[in-house]
């Protein structure tokens, strides 16, 4: 395997988001993860820029690499034009790559995601779509959600949506043609892939932990991972 | 010499491809379609959209999910069915997808290599071919760069009509309309104009609150993650205390999660502390601009869908003299009416 460095410097992200960082520390100032969480994304930039193999090892099995929130206000910042959000793009993506993202409990939340964000799109055509706001999952939605949630199919109609039937407008039914293509993308681009390695690392943890594993959301490593 | 204060961006002024938000239609459904009516029959301006679009992927890309090779690719497919369609101009819904679009075209401006690969891959896949866009315009800068057209067709406006005194609108830009590109944005990053410019011209006042320019908090994996979403409300919550010194009588977004975060975090900020970011322990009304446009219009504000606020506005409708049913306001047809239960501290 390539060392991590090289891995990195071969993604264009890396090359557009790191070009000469002096650590000043503007992007952690001016970071809402920085003011949330242990995070600094000068830091981050501190440790990549040294090349060193161990330490991108440790960095990519670490929690600091998940707590970007990608808001990219790092990139409108920084005096020498880096992007440290992109530089989380990339050994995020490594680290899924390479499983080591199930060492952290943050990483290990991409299984998750999968199975919520990347399933919808596949499914669906559409990253979020009403029926996915399930008011269970999403108490924070309040009591005006549950009632939309409970009368979508006579309220979008009212408004001018679609509402999951086939045609145009708004949470229509995507056609299956248009499903295959975009399954076709998935397939060609390395998003199956991706996917595959996420559940592939997510079942070699749940073994590891001695905890249930299934396709399924009923199993002792989902409930982990959600804690 | 041209401040960022003053820059602007070059709108068209007719023809568009337009493709969605997957939040918008999903959370503000009646924000789109008031969005294509005022566009279409108001301003008598072509507006196509191709049913086969899909979601851009942002969502997922930002989440890590998603490999910059396949959001590449699917965006060069809604490029594709623009180009079949014989338009140049990309309308953009969402402001996540519009800033996906702008670094994608600057990608592949940088990476020639990248664009070739795009198109074999988009070939391979779907039998497509494309071209890239002259413009991307989000929709906030089709509404900005028509403000005065509009307002010459208003039936209300941002003006307290009890005081005679304009209202003030406090504004939330959205981090990737402008921070990722500035020079994609009217006003940049710095001093964003879209939606000032859009309040000012329809008789409001706009106020310039410290953290205006700070994340609403989506922070995409981390509201995903029912575990993470201390992360999203927190930094609402800096936004909130940040505006409610200056009694703002609205919010104002450009991008359709923002707008829900920022509506729908003052009720969970309200169940947790027991406050409201107002006076009357209402919360701060909160308006897309889409549906701002159309109060100012004369549309039914159940029309528009402002039903599906948690945060309610009748405040606002109030102050501007917008005349509506408060009857009607939770009517679903033919079914028996099912109101929503009120929450125990914000007022509705």
């Amino acid at each position: 395997m390539q060392p991590v460095i090289e891995q990195m410097r071969a993604d264009i992200r890396f090359q557009e988001g790191l070009t000469a960082c002096m650590n000043c520390g503007v992007c952690t100032a001016i970071c809402p993860a920085a003011g949330y969480y242990d995070y600094d994304p000068r830091k981050i930039c501190q440790l990549v820029q040294t090349g060193d193999e161990d330490i991108l090892t440790e960095l990519l099995s670490g929690e600091e690499i998940w707590m970007c929130g990608q808001c990219l206000s790092c990139k409108t910042r920084c005096p020498r034009n880096n992007t440290p959000g992109y530089i989380i793009q990339v050994i995020r993506k490594i680290s899924q790559q390479t499983g080591l993202f199930v060492n952290s409990r943050l990483g290990r939340q991409q299984l998750l995601i999968k199975r919520k964000i990347g399933h919808s799109i596949l499914e669906t055509g559409y990253c979020v779509h009403p029926k996915l706001v399930n008011p269970e999952e999403h108490p924070e939605q309040g009591p005006v959600w549950n009632w939309v949630y409970e009368n979508g199919e006579s309220l979008f109609p009212q408004l001018g949506s679609n509402y999951y039937k086939p045609g145009e407008g708004g949470v229509r039914l995507i056609d299956e043609t248009s499903l295959d293509e975009l399954r076709n993308i998935f397939e060609e681009t390395g998003a199956v892939k991706l996917f595959e390695q996420i559940e592939k690392a997510s079942a070699s943890k749940a073994k590891e932990l001695n905890l249930s594993f299934s396709a399924d959301a009923d199993n002792e490593y989902m409930k982990f991972i959600q804690e | 010499m041209q401040t960022w204060k003053d820059y602007q961006k070059q709108v068209p002024d007719n023809h568009f491809f337009y493709v969605r938000s997957c939040i918008r239609q999903s959370f503000f459904p009646g924000a789109e379609v008031a969005f294509l009516r005022i566009m279409q029959e108001y301003l008598k301006k072509d507006v196509f959209e191709d049913k086969r679009h899909t979601t851009c992927t942002g969502i997922g890309y930002h989440s890590d999910i998603i490999p910059l090779e396949t959001i590449m690719t699917v965006v060069a497919r809604q490029l594709a069915l623009m180009t079949e369609a014989g338009y140049k101009n990309l309308l953009v819904s969402c402001v996540t997808s519009f800033g996906i679009y702008l670094e994608i075209l600057d990608m592949w401006h940088h990476f020639p290599d990248k664009l070739a690969q795009t198109r074999e891959a988009l070939w391979r896949a779907t039998r497509r071919e494309f071209e890239v866009p002259q413009v991307v315009v989000h929709a906030s800068d089709a509404i900005y760069h028509f403000r005065d057209e509009l307002f010459n067709m208003a039936q209300y406006s941002l003006v307290n009509q009890e005081t005679g005194q304009p209202l003030n609108g406090v504004e939330h830009v959205g981090c990737h309309y402008a921070k990722i590109f500035p020079q994609k944005g009217f006003g940049g990053a710095e001093f964003p104009t879209v939606l000032t410019g859009i309040i000012e011209s329809w008789g409001g006042r706009v106020v310039d609150y410290p953290e205006r320019r700070h994340c609403c908090g989506f922070g995409f994996r981390h509201y995903l993650v029912q575990a993470n979403r201390g992360y999203s409300v927190s930094n609402s919550k800096v936004k909130f205390e940040s505006m409610a010194p200056y009694n703002p009588d609205f919010i104002l977004t450009n991008c359709p999660g923002c707008n829900m975060f920022l509506d729908r975090w003052q009720y969970t900020l309200s169940e947790i502390n027991g406050v409201t970011y107002d006076r009357d322990g209402r919360g701060i009304p909160v308006l897309t601009f889409e549906e701002a446009a159309g109060l100012v219009l004369g549309f039914d504000p159940w029309v528009l869908g402002l039903q599906m606020h948690q945060v309610g506005v009748e405040s606002l409708l109030d102050k501007m003299g917008v005349r509506y049913s408060a009857k009607t306001k939770y009517y679903l047809g033919n079914k028996n009416e099912v109101k929503p239960e009120k929450p125990s501290v914000l007022m509705v």
